[in-house]
Order: structure tokens, then C-alpha cells, then sequence
């Protein structure tokens, strides 16, 4: 449900960045999204197609880069990717997970004419 | 024009990011330590904070925000316990965000205030997302909703400073395995805070109640900051 929220944030930042060059239209829209963050893409899409009515954003194709999960152990320095909801360091057997990727929550570009 | 291509590189959430700096910057001018609280629905969250506010009473003082998506209940339950509380009603929305906590601290005063609990929205997925201001975020887990929620929401575990496994009252009579939640947890969030509480025996209010006081001494950064940056 949050995805709606998200999504008019989303629809802002475009609005900004596209009026400021002004565009035309915006044909496509690059965002990178974390695994860890649960957002849903087809969920962004579909709100995003009502919000961006009437706007400048109108028919503008969502692109998701998702970078998964990645980890390093604070202990032993091993990095990795977790399979499973247990981040125990398959390395040296210690919880000592640091997240390095898949929190990422931005807009990267835009595609305007 | 041809289409070309704008890099933008600004963050979804900066917008109420920027809100939760300020209701931070009104919660430090007020030295108040502000606390997210966050759980499924049912879990406790109402019912440890006022048991938390009975706990502190001769100690520190006490004011809290009440998130539901309808209904004041809660509110009139921490009222009826003697602590100021103000509810904000999300008209459907999953969470509390930014902006709703700053309307609220327009109608609460932090006057003598030294902790302010913010209940949020029952649920384990949206909140976490939502930057409030706060200092401390704080999960609940009850002992009857299993013990494979982090397998199943590992994102709220890795996002909070501490969590609280409530209803312990009910271990004999409900397949909880403590030990494995808690290396699970822990394996999600080397860093977290665990109590065990049971707000019917009272046990393990004491251990919580001691660390809110230790909040409110100490400065305390929160770990979680990191995460919000950008790349």
C-alpha cells in the first residue's frame, strides 16, 4: 500500500527535474530499488499510470535496476550474498552482517524530449 | 528535441526525509528523545507503553502519538493512564509519515517532556520506509505470532535498534523456539537491543524501563542513519 506514496514521490521528483529542462514529455524513467526496501515494481507502475494523468509524466515506462542483497561479515571480512533470511556468516560462522547493497532507493534518470 | 537522457540521482524518500530533520531538530530543541515504535497489529505496542509509562512514572516523563488508520481507542486507553497522548488517524494509509508527526507536535506540547513514543501504523513492511524524526526505532514481536517473522519481514529487523518479544507470558503454551528467534534476529541485526517482556507479569519491565532512562541520559546517534544515505 505505501507503493502509493512512493509513487507520487516519484512522480515530484520527475516533475522537477523535467520542467526544469523543459521538456516536452517524459518517455521513460530509471530507478534503482533495493531488494531489502520490498517495494513492489509492477505495484509502482500501476500507481504511477493514475498519478501521472495530466502531467508531463503521462505514459512514462518505469525501468527497475533491483540490486540484491549483498553482505560482508564486520568479522572476518567475507562478502556475500544471503539465500535466505539467516545472515549468519557462512565464512566463519559469526552474526556480524553488514548490509553493502539492496537498500538503494533513488531515481537515477529520466528520458525527456 | 530528441530524447535525451537527464540524470537525477535524487532520492524517492528525500522530501520526507527533510521533514523527519526537522521534527528532529524540534525534538532536540526540546530534549526530548523520540521513539518509532513499530509491530504487526496486536502485538502490544499500546498496552507496553502504558505499562511503560506506569514503570517510568516517578522517573521521566512521558508523551505519546498515536497512529491508526481509524478509530481513537488507543489514545483514550493512554489517556486513561495519565499521559498525554495525541492521535493521528492515516484516513487508510499504511504508515505514519513525516509530515503527519510534524501536524502533530503543533497540537502536543513537549513542555517537561523526556520521551515521546510515536505508535505507528500496525504492520511490519510500510513504516520502515518512513523516516519520522525519531532517535530510537523500536519493534515489537508477540510470542503468539510465531517465531518465523524475521524469515518471513527481514527488513524491519535489519532497520531497528532494538526489539521487544512481548506476551512471554504465553511461551508454555504456544511453539515459540526463543533461542532461534534470537539467533535470527541477531544474525539480521548484530547491533540490536533484545528485551523479553510480559506487560500480565510484569517481567522483564524493569531491563526496558532502565535502557529508556539510559536514552534519555546518553547521546545517542542512531545506527540506522547509515542506511539512509543514498548509495
Amino acid at each position: 500500500m505505501h507503493e502509493l506514496a512512493i509513487t507520487e514521490s516519484i512522480l515530484d521528483i520527475v516533475r522537477r527535474h523535467a520542467e526544469q529542462a523543459q521538456a516536452r514529455r517524459v518517455l521513460s524513467i530509471r530507478l534503482v530499488i533495493g531488494e531489502l526496501t520490498g517495494i513492489i515494481d509492477d505495484c509502482v507502475q500501476f500507481y504511477f499510470d493514475y498519478v501521472s494523468r495530466n502531467t508531463i509524466a503521462a505514459g512514462a515506462r518505469l525501468v527497475f535496476t533491483r540490486p540484491a542483497v549483498e553482505l560482508v561479515c564486520e568479522a572476518c571480512g567475507h562478502p556475500w550474498r544471503p539465500a535466505k533470511a539467516d545472515w549468519t556468516c557462512p565464512g566463519c560462522g559469526q552474526a556480524k552482517a553488514r548490509v553493502v547493497a539492496g537498500r538503494e532507493f533513488y531515481v537515477e534518470s529520466i528520458e525527456v524530449e | 528535441m530528441n530524447p535525451i537522457e537527464l540524470p537525477v540521482v535524487e532520492r524517492i524518500m528525500g522530501a520526507n526525509d527533510d521533514l523527519a530533520l526537522r521534527n528532529r531538530q524540534t525534538f532536540d530543541a526540546h530534549h526530548v528523545h523520540a521513539l518509532n515504535v513499530m509491530s504487526s497489529p496486536g502485538a502490544g505496542k499500546t498496552t507496553l507503553i502504558i505499562r511503560t509509562a506506569q514503570a517510568l512514572r516517578s522517573l521521566r516523563s512521558m508523551a505519546v502519538i498515536e497512529g491508526d488508520i481509524a478509530s481513537s481507542v488507543d489514545t483514550e486507553k493512554v489517556r486513561a493512564a495519565g499521559v498525554p497522548a495525541i492521535q493521528i488517524n492515516t484516513g487508510g494509509n499504511c504508515h505514519l509519515d513525516a509530515a503527519q508527526v510534524q501536524k502533530a507536535l503543533g497540537e502536543l506540547s513537549l513542555e517537561g517532556v523526556d520521551l515521546l513514543f510515536i505508535e505507528n501504523v500496525g504492520n511490519l513492511i510500510c513504516p520502515v520506509a518512513f523516516d519520522l524524526g525519531e532517535h530510537t526505532r523500536v519493534a515489537l514481536a508477540s510470542v503468539p505470532e510465531g517465531d518465523d517473522k524475521p524469515l518471513k519481514y527481514p527488513g524491519i529487523y535489519t532497520a531497528v535498534d532494538a526489539l521487544v518479544i512481548t506476551k512471554t507470558d504465553l511461551l508454555p503454551w504456544v511453539p515459540f523456539d526463543l533461542s532461534e528467534f534470537r539467533r535470527l534476529v541477531r544474525s539480521l541485526n548484530p547491533r540490536i537491543r533484545l528485551f523479553e517482556v510480559s506487560c500480565v507479569t510484569g517481567m522483564g519491565l524493569d531491563e526496558w524501563a532502565q535502557w529508556l532512562v539510559e536514552l534519555t541520559i546518553r547521546e545517542c546517534k542512531a545506527p540506522w542513519a547509515e542506511t539512509r544515505q543514498i548509495r
